[in-house]
């Protein structure tokens, strides 16, 4: 588990093949294969309500019906070893709202990282994650207090307690200025070039896309294409995502139409 | 794969420090938590002011009623909200045992039970003349396990409820009907004889039952014995049934 920096970087940080999810009656997930690469920053993108989310959870490991092949840093998802090295967050925010940031992510640190030993590590690591979310003036404020760009920040800053290897961020930029939008993602860059992490992060704003190393374009439960922005604008002749990713919709519902009339 | 790990000391410590944390922050709560109770006792005291046995027995009854009520209710929301806020869900994708999480809570709400319930056993005893033959660190004892198995219910019940408008709905549904059988109204062996029957498998009355025993022997009776070993042995199996509805992958 200690050595795994030494492995090849070309190994992807997640690997799918046919996965499927299944929620109720519904498949949510059609056999989906894609790959994550190690050190970049992947946006999946697509509309509310595709799939993003749970894609999100299978990878984490906290999914239930996943089929198919889903390996997440050399393990299968949800592998106990690999509950130290991703760091997620949801949609909303899940901290106390009636704890202060600094007491959240002490509690959060302790489950990481216990015992009386390891609790410099811990008040180092909770002092480094609030600044890095901007929040070092807020730390004895009681999160329910917050303003919701806030709130959301503390639960950033928890996924970031354990400096763990892969992130998954869930729509981390929903309902933020433009300021902070543009300091987070300053922050997502800074994680992947100085401390090697990998990031998936999912938005349905596609402007975000053109921040992002690598994409995967998600409609209705299934990868649209995957490669980075440039290849994607290459590929579709647009000069942006969101145009790119409307023509790929348009492709992809003409191939659906082809399709029904010959059959 | 996701068999519960051993538990680990620092984590459970550690959630146990935080849910008294949390609940430092809500001194509201604190107060109608420790002070209810006692406030009850002095008002029955005064409403059977002519009859002294019958605040006796009704008296060391509450004192066992009162911290399972209380913990059922304080556990039952705190866990759903524990579910709903999705820190539940957060702490699953952590390195953090189911049983960690869920002896945390015990021991959090364990440790107020204890205040709740000197204060309540204090006052009954020195202030309101309650008649206790036994020793009142027996009731105690009592309170303290009675506590418990209103954590292990309150934890498992709040699997069932969507919404908090749900959960407190649960405590008339669980509480009341183990309140109604539990010998506090009649002697349980003068109720029909289904109902005796429905009373023996219900754990409140054995609550009751070990309050009772205290307050009429000094020394350790066996009834006493087996009382306290049956409230001890439901609220252990609750607290693994509701382990159990702690899933890590959900849909």
């Amino acid at each position: 588990m200690m050595n795994y920096s030494s492995r090849p970087p070309e190994e992807p940080a997640v690997h799918a093949q046919d996965l499927t999810v299944v929620r109720g009656s519904r498949t949510v997930l059609r056999g989906l294969g894609f790959t994550v690469p190690r050190g970049r920053i992947t946006g999946l993108l697509g509309p509310s309500g595709c799939g993003k989310s749970t894609l999100m959870r299978a990878v984490v490991g906290t999914q239930a019906k996943v089929t198919g092949t889903l390996d997440v840093l050399g393990r299968p998802a949800g592998h106990p070893s690999l509950r130290t090295r991703i760091g997620y967050v949801t949609q909303a925010p899940s901290v106390y709202d009636d704890l202060t940031v600094r007491q959240n992510l002490d509690y959060f640190a302790a489950i990481l990282d216990p015992g009386r030993a390891a609790a410099d590590r811990r008040h180092d690591n909770v002092t480094r994650a609030t600044a890095d979310v901007d929040l070092t003036g807020h730390a004895d404020a009681l999160a329910g207090t917050l303003s919701g760009g806030q709130r959301s920040r503390v639960s950033l800053a928890v996924a970031l307690l354990g400096a763990p290897e892969l992130l998954i961020l869930d729509e981390p930029t929903v309902g933020l200025d433009p300021v902070l939008r543009r300091d987070l993602w300053q922050l997502f860059h800074d994680l992947a070039a100085e401390r090697g992490a990998t990031l998936l992060v999912s938005s349905h704003v596609m402007d975000e896309a053109e921040r992002c190393h690598q994409l995967l374009l998600m409609r209705a439960g299934e990868v649209l294409a995957d490669g980075t922005p440039e290849a994607l604008r290459t590929r579709t002749g647009a000069d942006t995502v969101e145009t790119a990713f409307l023509r790929l919709v348009d492709e992809a519902a003409a191939a659906a139409r082809t399709k029904e009339s010959t059959r | 794969m996701t068999a519960t790990s051993a538990l680990s000391l620092p984590r459970t410590t550690a959630t146990a420090a935080r849910v008294l944390r949390q609940l430092r922050h809500d001194p509201r709560t604190i107060a109608l938590m420790i002070l209810v109770p006692c406030v009850m006792l002095f008002l029955l005291r005064y409403v059977f002011d002519g009859s002294a046995r019958t605040f006796d027995t009704i008296g060391a009854s509450l004192l066992g009623i009162f911290p399972l009520i209380t913990m059922f209710l304080v556990t039952s929301i705190a866990t759903l909200r524990e579910r709903t806020s999705g820190t539940l869900e957060r702490l699953l994708a952590m390195p953090l045992g189911k049983g960690d999480l869920i002896a945390g809570y015990a021991l959090a709400f364990g440790a107020v039970a204890v205040v709740q319930s000197a204060l309540a056993t204090g006052l009954a005893v020195w202030f309101l003349d309650l008649d206790v033959v036994g020793s009142p660190w027996l009731l105690l004892l009592v309170a303290l396990l009675d506590a418990l198995l209103g954590t292990a219910l309150g934890l498992f019940v709040s699997a069932f409820a969507a919404s908090e408008f749900q959960a407190v709905q649960f405590m008339p549904a669980v509480i009341f009907p183990q309140l109604l059988l539990c010998g506090l109204f009649t002697p349980r062996d003068a109720m029909h004889p289904v109902l005796e029957a429905v009373s023996d498998v219900l754990p409140m009355s054995y609550a009751v039952d070990g309050m009772n025993e205290v307050l009429h022997h000094a020394d350790l009776t066996a009834a006493f014995l087996r009382d306290i070993t049956i409230v001890a042995a439901v609220a252990l199996l609750v607290l693994t049934l509701g382990a159990a509805t702690l899933k890590r992958r959900s849909a």
